[in-house]
């Protein structure tokens, strides 16, 4: 869970490093910089499958995340607030989701 | 007026207020049952348009996108898409939107455009958007979206003239269905619908200048870690406990009424068949049974208000990770819940878990979740077993009992679960996505019908499944008669050899035949087995009534076999309805035998070790 965050590819050149969604801690804030389901995990689930259930709940590209709450057990699942709504899911499946966090409040 | 009628069907996300505006349109002409083949329920009502015409309103299972991943969901695409197998598709469309949270309903609008059916688009509770300081370019949007737009307020019944006088407009028109442009989308065009809506969104809304600030700061009480979970937990004991402080004087009163009726045809009739049918048959078996309704009004009381309050979705995500560690999916904690009332509906409700593994193990441990059917059976034991003290500073002991029961269903059902998953089903992880909706008031109207509903449910269950079996029961305990001035008459009847025949079997749990008699019937249906024992000693001891029941076990039995009968209740292989059920929801009979077998082990195991454990005790 503290392990450094591996930057993906196409995020290489950017100056605020983006970390995985199942890194956030509540409190952290930003938006969604890419929705990518990494093959080779064991999901049972069929390529893509898990990429468009996130899309269809709004993990889109752009949209604003903040993380609210932890579940009581382990800090799973989590609860965060996805532009204007608020969504609860795992860590595991928040691990395809790269956010940026943005810069602290002055 | 020539027979004008159409057929709307409801589509939405999710927590929309879909069903609220159903409740609107229709009121109380709606009709509850099942789509033909699967176990998705239909609920389906009719309204008078302000044209004259007779809609017929169905309401969709919401989704957030027309690719069905549950068979809820695949009931809506398939209805909407005009191929549900027997239903005529809908003339028209209702997408209801919650107007305060659009984003996510505008890419579904975009699939159901592609759809072609003609639409109307009514945004819901617009109150609470107004109230929010959010405003909407009601023309823009509705040039935007080539559909007619009218603004709700399901709650209220507001709107909802407007709604179906927009139906009458399009239908006026001779709107028909255009060609069928849906099909599956891929990822990159779920991005591209989503670019699109947010445009939309951009362009015709303007964001809330008093976004709702409540949500969240009830959410950072009941989602801590800490006071959450404990707020649960009690939110749970005070369930199991209203349950029964709460319908005591409703069921004192119905046990009356039952009592002076059978007292009544006592009167009227001479003794005889007929008057040991009715009263110790029919009366007793129907009371026996119905005086258990208002328990199961208070727990589904609670049910309702969990779901209608946006705080079910709370409990299963401070659940899931203590569901998860079970090897069972987050969702399942409604099924699971709902399964405290029956396992059926509960059974059913795991179509919300979209894995067929995830789901297959909820619906196996389903059943050792206590149903209210067996609320009567501990009730009867513990009030003739149990002391009625208070200890622990005013804790009432029958209430701990109880909820000892109840935490060994749940404990069982987690370690039956943990198993599954450990040693049939490995791996297989499904994704944990839920929304977390805005905290509501329950409108009464709305508990009220769904309590009407579930009362509804029950007394036809009791009417249908269960008054015939009590007669089977009075039958098989009456005949053949035994002859004038027998010692011991039920030993000459049906019920009294079967009893007989069986009770060695069951002689190591510490079961007598009476026990044994009452099982049969109570496969059937739980709840019988109290009306069935009332029978049996009624019928073996003429001064016996179903409300002197608990008396007569204190007398008939000793501790440890009711503690035996306890336990072998908490795991008792269920009822046939819901064995029928499993079998419809899994379509093979493989996995009913599956349950009755582990499920009657467990329930012989536990009942030995209890049994055995009181003897040794010196309770038997």
């Amino acid at each position: 869970m503290s392990s450094t965050p591996t930057t993906p590819p196409t995020m290489a050149q950017d100056a605020s490093p983006a970390i995985r969604l199942s890194q956030a801690r509540p409190g952290d804030a930003g938006w969604i910089v890419e929705v990518r389901q990494q093959s080779g995990r064991d999901r049972s689930l069929p390529p893509e499958e898990l990429e468009r259930r996130l899309l269809e709940f709004g993990f889109v590209e752009g949209a604003t995340v903040e993380l609210l709450h932890e579940g009581p057990v382990g800090g799973d699942p989590i609860a965060v607030r996805l532009d204007d709504m608020r969504v609860a899911l795992r860590r595991d499946d928040a691990h395809e989701v790269w956010i940026r966090l943005a810069a602290e409040a002055k | 007026m020539s027979a004008l009628s159409a057929r709307i069907a409801l589509v939405g996300n999710p927590n929309s207020g879909k069903t609220a505006l159903f409740n609107a349109l229709t009121g109380a002409r709606q009709k509850v049952a099942n789509y033909a083949g699967v176990t998705v329920e239909r609920k389906e009502g009719t309204v008078k348009t302000p044209a004259g015409r007779t809609l017929s309103v169905l309401d969709l299972p919401g989704t957030y996108s027309l690719r069905a991943r549950s068979p809820d969901e695949a009931v809506t695409r398939d209805a909407v898409l005009g191929r549900l197998a027997g239903e005529t598709p809908p003339d028209a469309l209702v997408a209801v939107a919650d107007a305060t949270n659009l984003r996510l309903v505008l890419r579904l609008i975009l699939e159901l455009k592609a759809v072609g059916r003609p639409m109307v688009l009514a945004l819901n509770m617009y109150d609470i958007a107004q109230r929010q300081g959010l405003r909407i370019d009601l023309d823009g949007l509705r040039r935007e979206l080539g559909c007619p737009i009218v603004t709700t307020v399901a709650t209220r019944k507001r709107g909802i003239d407007a709604l179906t006088a927009e139906v009458d407009a399009l239908l006026d028109k001779g709107a028909l269905a255009g060609p069928n442009q849906w099909r599956e989308p891929t990822a990159a065009e779920i991005r591209d619908a989503h670019r699109e809506a947010q445009r939309i969104l951009r362009t015709y809304v303007r964001p809330p200048e008093r976004p709702d600030t409540l949500t969240g700061r009830i959410d950072s009480v009941l989602l801590h870690p800490v006071a959450g979970l404990a707020i649960l937990l009690a939110l749970l004991f005070l369930i199991f406990q209203a349950v029964f402080a709460w319908a005591a004087p409703l069921q004192d009163l119905i046990d009356l009424g039952f009592q002076g009726l059978a007292g009544l045809v006592g009167q009227v009739l001479p003794d005889g068949l007929l008057r040991s049918f009715i009263t110790d048959g029919l009366i007793a078996g129907v009371g026996g049974v119905l005086v258990f309704l208002p328990q199961i009004l208070v727990l589904f009381l609670f049910i309702i208000l969990l779901e209608d309050s946006g705080y079910m979705a709370r409990a299963a995500f401070l659940m899931d990770r203590i569901m998860g560690g079970a090897g069972l999916h987050g969702r399942a904690f409604i099924p699971l819940l709902s399964s405290f009332a029956c396992a059926i509906p509960g059974i059913m409700a795991a179509r919300v878990i979209d894995t067929r593994r995830d789901r297959m193990t909820t619906i196996l441990v389903a059943p050792l979740m206590t149903c209210s059917a067996r609320i009567p059976v501990y009730t009867l034991i513990i009030s003739a077993f149990i002391p009625s003290e208070r200890v622990w500073g005013g804790l009432s002991l029958q209430g701990l009992v109880m909820f000892g029961l109840y935490a060994a269903g749940i404990l069982s059902a987690l370690l039956v679960a943990f198993v599954i998953r450990r040693v049939f089903w490995r791996g297989a992880v499904e994704p944990f996505l839920m929304e977390l909706p805005t905290y509501k008031l329950p409108a009464f109207s709305s508990v009220a019908r769904g309590l009407l509903q579930r009362a509804e449910i029950f007394i036809g269950r009791a009417g249908r499944i269960i008054l015939p079996l009590m007669v089977l029961v009075w039958f098989l305990s009456s005949f053949p008669a035994a002859p004038p001035g027998a010692e011991s008459p039920i030993d000459y009847t049906f019920a009294g050899r079967l009893g007989h025949f069986l009770q060695p079997l069951l002689a190591p749990i510490g079961f007598n035949w009476q026990m044994t008699v009452a099982l049969i019937p109570g496969f059937a249906a739980r709840e019988v087995a109290v009306a069935a024992l009332g029978t049996v000693y009624a019928v073996g001891d003429a001064e016996a009534n179903i409300g002197a029941l608990a008396t007569q076990l204190h007398h008939h039995w000793s501790l440890a076999t009711g503690l035996s009968f306890l336990a072998w209740y908490v795991f008792a292989p269920q009822c046939l309805s819901t064995l029928a059920v499993v079998r419809r929801e899994t379509n093979s009979w493989v996995w009913p035998a599956v349950m009755v077998a582990y499920q009657g082990g467990l329930a012989y195991l536990a009942a030995f070790i209890v049994y055995r454990t009181a003897v040794a005790f010196g309770a038997g």
